[in-house]
């Protein structure tokens, strides 16, 4: 069984614009262990997806209108918030984007730290300080006796990055939910805060969600990849099947307009058009005004169905997107 | 050739703070010895770590930010003993674009007051017919439709007003463009379209960039050679294909192999 089984999840925003389909019929599924990426472009639905799960959006506007997500054999889209309450930071937690805004300013770090400690496990402060000091040290964190009484801001921005993810690891989760970890990092420091999410998985054992708009970060880092494209799941595949035989439109697409896989000199690919407004989307395939394969033949009248291609890899089945045969 | 740009042993350093009251002597060399140059029609990518001096490398070239020593070139002539009005006509060959497209629009201006004022800076009060026209050249090279002239910032996507921030740096025609890290902000798919668009602005108008990204891939797409700082001082300098594929520095080597998949999904 599935350390994480997402069926048929839609989420939905009902605004003054109308209604905003972020999330629609995305099924996926994490195993122990596991590091899963979820790609697409802003506003495809990614982080509503992780978020909704945990009771992360704000409820109104945002409305989860269906499916389930059974973590460990419980939904949690049917839980109260008490029950949620329970799970978020100690079996499943969270490290975001930004590690200058996702900290306290106004806590010591090591008071951050142990905050997750305190509340799930109800250790007392002497009994926790010496758990965050030992956490710190894991994550490579030098003098963390000392560190521990500093605040965020004597911090550099991976140090910020690696207490984040001290924080989020102390309590030994069974899956973490990494939002664009790196995203506002430098190269160098992206490459060690992924290596050592790498390592405290190994060390515990725990699956993560990886969402990230960097294909390179996913072909680098992840088991198993998830495409998303305006609410949808458009392609699902154990990461070197993907990157050897994408054959979502949507997935060639993105891979052709990558400067670093593409030889210099020429222009790069560009996919026409913008992504779609999800207040107004009809039925068909979300991607037809943009593909510029074979546009003509995609769904207009109905939503495409997701089949199995190969063992593990799922598509959205679209005739204009799908690429027949061979690739 | 003679180059456009030149950089001779240019330093920036900054007095390192203390406490208070303590005076220190100790300084910051932000920038460190800097030689560079910049051919005319040249694209020279500059990589480098947050901190090493980049963004007050590029403040130098601009003018704002006053150096410790060194010269500053731009088609021979230094630019380091300049009166304040010689430094404002000096500084229309020098233009930016900066990383955050929603920060670096004035929110209360349109489009076309926007450009207007970028345009005039160099040409002094025009009429009106004249701006329109100008305007709407402007908007059309860089892929926006002029009908667009009257709308406001916010109205536009991170692409868009990436666009309208290159065509207002486009506004003076400068000699020399600026660019920090312009497409780091975007997603993939508007990445490649303002990446498309600056190499079509170098062919048609043959402009000099200087284009900073710490995304490697990037900048091996991009750049004709590649300068690598660090700690204010610049480590290696060559054509892009020698830097990316014989990295003679031991830095270069490490942010090579730091970037992620570059090397495994190029093979794939």
């Amino acid at each position: 069984m599935p350390l994480l089984d997402v069926q048929n999840l839609r989420v939905a925003f009902h605004t003054r614009n109308g209604v905003v389909r972020a999330v629609t019929g995305v099924s996926l599924s994490v195993e122990k262990g596991q590091t899963v990426g979820i790609v697409g472009e802003s506003g495809s639905g990614k982080s509503v997806t992780c978020y909704s799960m945990l009771g992360l959006i704000p409820m109104p506007p945002g409305r989860i209108e269906g499916g389930t997500a059974n973590f460990d054999g419980v939904d949690l889209l049917k839980m109260s918030r008490a029950e949620l309450r329970a799970i978020r930071g100690r079996r499943i937690s969270m490290i975001f984007q930004d590690p200058m805004t996702s900290l306290n300013p106004y806590m010591r770090v090591g008071d951050q730290v142990m905050e997750p400690l305190r509340i799930h496990e109800g250790l007392c402060k002497a009994e926790a300080l010496p758990k965050a000091i030992a956490a710190l040290a894991e994550v490579g964190i030098k003098n963390p006796e000392e560190r521990v009484r500093q605040y965020p801001h004597e911090f550099s921005g991976g140090m910020r990055q690696r207490v984040m993810i001290a924080m989020s690891m102390i309590t030994r989760p069974e899956l973490l939910i990494a939002d664009e970890p790196t995203t506002a990092l430098d190269v160098t420091i992206q490459k060690q805060v992924l290596d050592l999410i790498k390592e405290r998985q190994r060390a515990l054992g725990s699956a993560v969600i990886l969402i990230t708009h960097d294909l390179a970060v996913v072909s680098e880092v992840c088991d198993y990849v998830n495409v998303m494209y305006a609410g949808r799941l458009v392609e699902s595949a154990p990461v070197g099947e993907l990157f050897r035989n994408p054959r979502h439109a949507y997935t060639r697409s993105l891979m052709r307009s990558i400067p670093a896989l593409q030889p210099k000199g020429g222009t790069l690919y560009t996919i026409p058009g913008m992504p779609p407004d999800l207040a107004k989307l009809g039925p068909g395939c979300a991607f037809r005004v943009r593909n510029a394969e074979n546009g003509y033949l995609c769904l207009t009248d109905r939503d495409p169905e997701i089949i199995e291609i190969a063992p593990g890899h799922r598509v959205q089945n679209c005739p204009g997107c799908l690429e027949r045969g061979n690739a | 050739m003679s180059a456009l740009l030149q950089l001779e042993d240019l330093s920036v350093h900054f007095p390192k703070k203390r406490g208070l009251f303590s005076k220190s002597h100790e300084v910051l060399r932000a920038v460190d010895g800097v030689s560079l140059e910049i051919q005319r029609g040249e694209i020279l990518g500059l990589v480098g770590e947050s901190g090493c001096g980049k963004t007050t490398l590029t403040r130098a070239i601009m003018q704002l930010q006053p150096i410790t020593a060194g010269r500053i070139q731009l088609e021979g002539r230094d630019l380091s003993h300049l009166t304040a009005t010689e430094l404002r006509l000096a500084r229309l060959n020098f233009q930016m674009v900066f990383q955050d497209p929603y920060a670096s629009l004035n929110p209360r201006l349109t489009i076309f007051s926007a450009l207007a004022e970028s345009i005039t800076a160099r040409t002094g009060p025009l009429e009106y017919e004249d701006i329109k026209q100008r305007v709407a050249a402007l908007m059309e090279r860089v892929g926006l439709s002029p009908s667009a002239a009257l709308k406001y910032p916010h109205e536009f996507s991170g692409g868009q007003r990436q666009r309208i921030a290159i065509a207002r740096a486009l506004g003076p025609e400068p000699r020399l463009l600026l660019a920090d890290e312009p497409v780091s902000a975007l997603d993939v798919s508007i990445q490649s379209q303002i990446i498309n668009l600056l190499l079509q602005l170098r062919c048609d108008l043959s402009l000099t960039m200087l284009f900073i990204s710490h995304d490697l891939g990037v900048v091996r797409f991009i750049a004709d050679r590649v300068a690598v700082m660090q700690n204010g001082k610049i480590v290696e300098t060559g054509h892009t294909e020698n830097v990316m594929d014989a990295p003679q520095h031991e830095y270069t080597r490490a942010l090579l192999a730091a970037a992620p998949g570059l090397r495994r999904t190029a093979s794939l």
